[in-house]
């Protein structure tokens, strides 16, 4: 690493102020805000990274200025990269990449929203994440409290690019939606059945939940972090505990460390099942979705057994996991296993089975490996598009060094390929498990509880089922937080949705969505 | 179709006969904690630990009340690891679901040691009773069976952990149509709506919409911690807190996510609220 920070200081003599690496596999380098945009456009054509994720934090009462941080992926390294750039209280603007790099469109205005920080230049700086009819505040300004009253809302919601033409009409739907899923709003324009284009519009479930990480004690942050996406409980939980444990250098033992990586594995399976039958069902093939129904049964019940929640909640703790796992316990896993598997292989059959199925599956819904790309999209819907990456393999953490398995990569880009990737992800799931299961230590499940100490930073990422969760904190006073960053993947791949509808029809937009199944609590928080 | 035939019979009936027969729990399954308020000789460990604040102690003039919210707590089992005396003790128990939000709520009150433990309990509220048992509701359902259920589910902000279980409900295993009961798609052909939260700013509207939209008699069903306070998240500048700060709730269901037996037993408790709404305001 020393080599990197060398380099970087070589080539920016001026730019580059400071180059830290206190955390192991993370580099934070301190830049002048109006720096910021050269020394990313160096990471993204010479040095072939990827832009993680951007965000913002309010340091004025500590340093007197805010901070934009980005993080890279650089291809073939397993260090992050963390670009740190200040942006002064009397000019609270920074340069907005969005025109170049689409990936950071939403994430960009999220900052304007919450911070009060312009995104100079942005080519749609219209507002994310506060709905238009809230007032002018910034809620992770640090002097706007977390249970200030708002007056009521009243006026427009949200202005849609309007839909003009004969024979064009406009079906708004949700954020009431007839399934039983999460709330966003749908507005698509359609000319007959083909859709023309699609609005989205989210956040309707925001909670404040970034806020509020800074206002609970640590050891009970990690239930707000198991409440960021209800079906990633145990994902997102692992990555704030991580976080932490970073941070605070706190040494997990192995065990626990194989623990999760079986619950992490566990929690893939689960909901990868429930979305093999989930599209199935969106297609009109029911009894697919039956069985699918059926065999998840037979994981959440092992979730169960393991954990005392059907959904893995109440287990991840900081330093390890809470409870121990006795014999009979470990022993259900293969037990288990055995007949998913079996199940699984059956289910898969059926699936494949039907000409019907695999008509409405095949080239609908087409995501192209450049759009993919461009649009930073991750997990598993970037790896039916052609995007190879998985955080598992790429930033080992937890036992996965340990865990040979294989990533699987398709060109295609449609649903009929996004759920292949969940077939074969589940079959490799299970030989991870299995081989946590065979190598799993003895030893202690979890590593002594201790104060944690303020000023720290640390990021952490986890290839939760739907793809790279990212989590970043700064430790405060009494065993709290300054500040605790949430990048659900959902939030890079919403876009992308969008560039599917082209060429599609209004009737397979439910498949579509279901394939790429994203979560709206996670982007909306 | 002839495999697609072939293992539909080979599975033979998956699903489960709860409330009739009580639901196969596997051991470690944490239901709600219980409370020895007598044994208890300090409140405070538990409401430290306590991640939502279902549990308080407020101390004043020597005596202290304590609070035990079931509709705050997420079943996480801090309390009973904090609580050294062992009068907190995690249960299996999930048939929670009442129709009064303060029968969800205990309290207790103690005089004080000088260091702050309990030295007397004074009164205490006895634990939450599970509204209707399981095999009386199942006998209302089988005089109900003339009709059926249609609920329209709403998500007013929540994790979509509480939707994986509703989700889960319609599974062979749960298989919730056995009662006659069914998710609509629209809040027009529904009786009940079933309502997650917590409430956000941002859904407050469409929630309202929706319940105006839902032709009487209705009832409405709180699910989840969030849904009957805003659990975790409680009430804040971007939420509103439980489901009924923004309707009337006739029925809430603890839990973080409920088990799908947990909102059946709430479901059924609700459908004993729409017959005698339906008996009281005919329909048509």
């Amino acid at each position: 690493m020393k080599t990197f920070s060398k380099e970087l200081r070589e080539r920016f003599p001026k730019q580059v102020l400071t180059v830290e690496e206190s955390v192991s596999g993370q580099v934070t380098v301190l830049l002048n805000s109006s720096d910021a945009t050269v020394i990313t456009r160096h990471f993204l054509t010479e040095r072939q990274a990827r832009l993680v994720t951007v965000f913002a934090e309010d340091r004025v009462k500590a340093e007197g200025v805010f901070y934009n941080y980005y993080v890279f992926d650089q291809l073939g390294d397993p260090s992050w990269v963390i670009l740190k750039a200040p942006i002064s209280q009397d000019h609270p603007s920074f340069p907005s990449l969005a025109a170049e790099l689409p990936s950071v469109n939403w994430q960009e205005r999220e900052i304007q929203d919450w911070f009060g920080l312009e995104a100079a230049g942005h080519p749609n700086p219209r507002r994310v994440a506060l709905h238009d009819n809230w007032p002018d505040v910034h809620p992770l300004r640090k002097d706007f409290p977390l249970d200030t009253v708002l007056p009521a809302f009243e006026g427009e919601r949200h202005v849609y690019r309007p839909t003009l033409g004969e024979g064009v009409f406009q079906i708004p739907v949700g954020p009431v939606h007839a399934g039983i899923i999460e709330p966003g709003h749908f507005n698509f324009a359609v000319a007959g059945e083909p859709i023309l284009y699609l609005q989205l519009r989210m956040f309707y479930t925001h909670k404040g939940t970034e806020k509020l990480f800074e206002n609970l004690p640590i050891p009970r942050a990690v239930f707000l972090a198991e409440s960021i996406s209800g079906d990633s409980a145990f994902s997102h939980g692992a990555a704030f505990c991580q976080a932490i444990e970073r941070a605070a250098e706190i040494e997990v033992p192995q065990r626990a460390q194989f623990m999760r990586a079986i619950l992490l594995e566990l929690e893939r399976i689960a909901n990868h099942i429930g979305d093999a039958g989930a599209i199935a069902n969106d297609v009109g093939f029911v009894i697919a979705n039956a069985h699918a129904g059926r065999v998840r049964e037979l994981v959440l019940g092992l979730n169960e057994t393991l954990t005392g929640s059907r959904v893995l909640r109440g287990m991840v703790a900081i330093g390890g996991v809470r409870r121990d796992w006795q014999r009979d316990q470990i022993e259900a896993i293969e037990k288990t296993l055995a007949v998913v598997e079996r199940e699984f292989r059956d289910l898969t059959a059926i699936l494949q089975s039907s000409n019907s199925t695999r008509e409405r599956l095949e080239r609908t819904g087409i995501l192209r490996p450049e759009k993919a790309a461009m649009l930073g999209v991750v997990g598993v819907a970037g790896r039916a598009s052609g995007v190879d990456l998985d955080v598992r393999r790429d930033h080992p953490y937890e036992a996965y060094r340990h865990l040979p398995f294989r990533v699987p990569v398709y060109q295609a880009g449609d649903v009929r390929h996004r759920l292949q990737v969940r077939i074969d992800e589940v079959g490799e799931s299970l030989q991870i498990i299995r081989a946590a299961v065979a190598q799993l230590p003895e030893g202690s499940h979890r590593a002594p509880q201790q104060p944690i100490p303020p000023g720290r930073c640390a990021l952490s990422a986890v290839e939760g089922w739907r793809g790279e969760i990212v989590h970043w904190v700064r430790t405060g006073e009494d065993n709290r937080l300054e500040r605790c960053k949430v990048k659900d993947p959902s939030i890079n791949n919403w876009p992308a949705i969008v560039e599917t509808m082209e060429g599609n029809i209004v009737a397979d937009f439910p498949v579509i969505n279901k394939s790429f199944n994203l979560s709206y609590s996670g982007t909306d928080r | 179709m002839f495999k697609i035939l072939q293992k539909t019979f080979s599975v033979g009936t998956a699903t489960v006969d709860y409330p009739s027969i009580a639901p196969r729990l596997a051991e470690q399954f944490r239901g709600c904690p219980e409370f020895d308020f007598a044994a208890w000789s300090d409140a405070r460990p538990a409401a430290n630990a306590c991640p939502t604040g279902a549990i308080a102690v407020c101390d004043r003039d020597g005596v202290r009340q304590v609070t035990v919210d079931y509709g705050r707590c997420i079943f996480c089992g801090e309390c009973a690891e904090a609580s050294l005396d062992g009068a907190v003790r995690m249960t299996q128990r999930f048939e929670l679901a009442a129709t009064d939000r303060r029968d969800l709520v205990l309290f207790a009150e103690y005089t004080l040691h000088p260091d702050g433990s309990h030295a007397e309990l004074q009164s205490a509220t006895s634990g939450p009773g599970a509204e209707i048992p399981g095999k009386r509701i199942a006998a209302a359902i089988h005089n109900l069976l003339g009709r059926s259920l249609s609920i329209r589910q709403v998500d007013a902000g929540s994790c979509n952990g509480c939707e994986q279980e509703i989700v889960a409900l319609n599974n062979p295993v749960h298989d919730i149509e056995r009662f006659g009961i069914h998710f609509v798609a629209s809040p027009r052909h529904a009786d009940m709506l079933l309502v997650t939260g917590p409430v956000t700013r941002n859904m407050e509207l469409a929630l309202r919409k929706t319940w105006a939209a839902t032709p009487d008699p209705k009832v409405v069903v709180a699910v989840g911690a969030c849904g009957i306070s805003g659990g975790i998240f409680g009430t804040n500048y971007a939420s509103l807190g439980g489901v009924d700060a923004a309707i009337p709730v006739d029925v809430y269901i603890p839990g973080c996510p409920p088990r799908p037996e947990a909102l059946l037993h709430g479901i059924l408790l609700a459908l004993g609220q729409v017959r005698q709404r339906m008996s009281s305001h005919p329909r048509g």
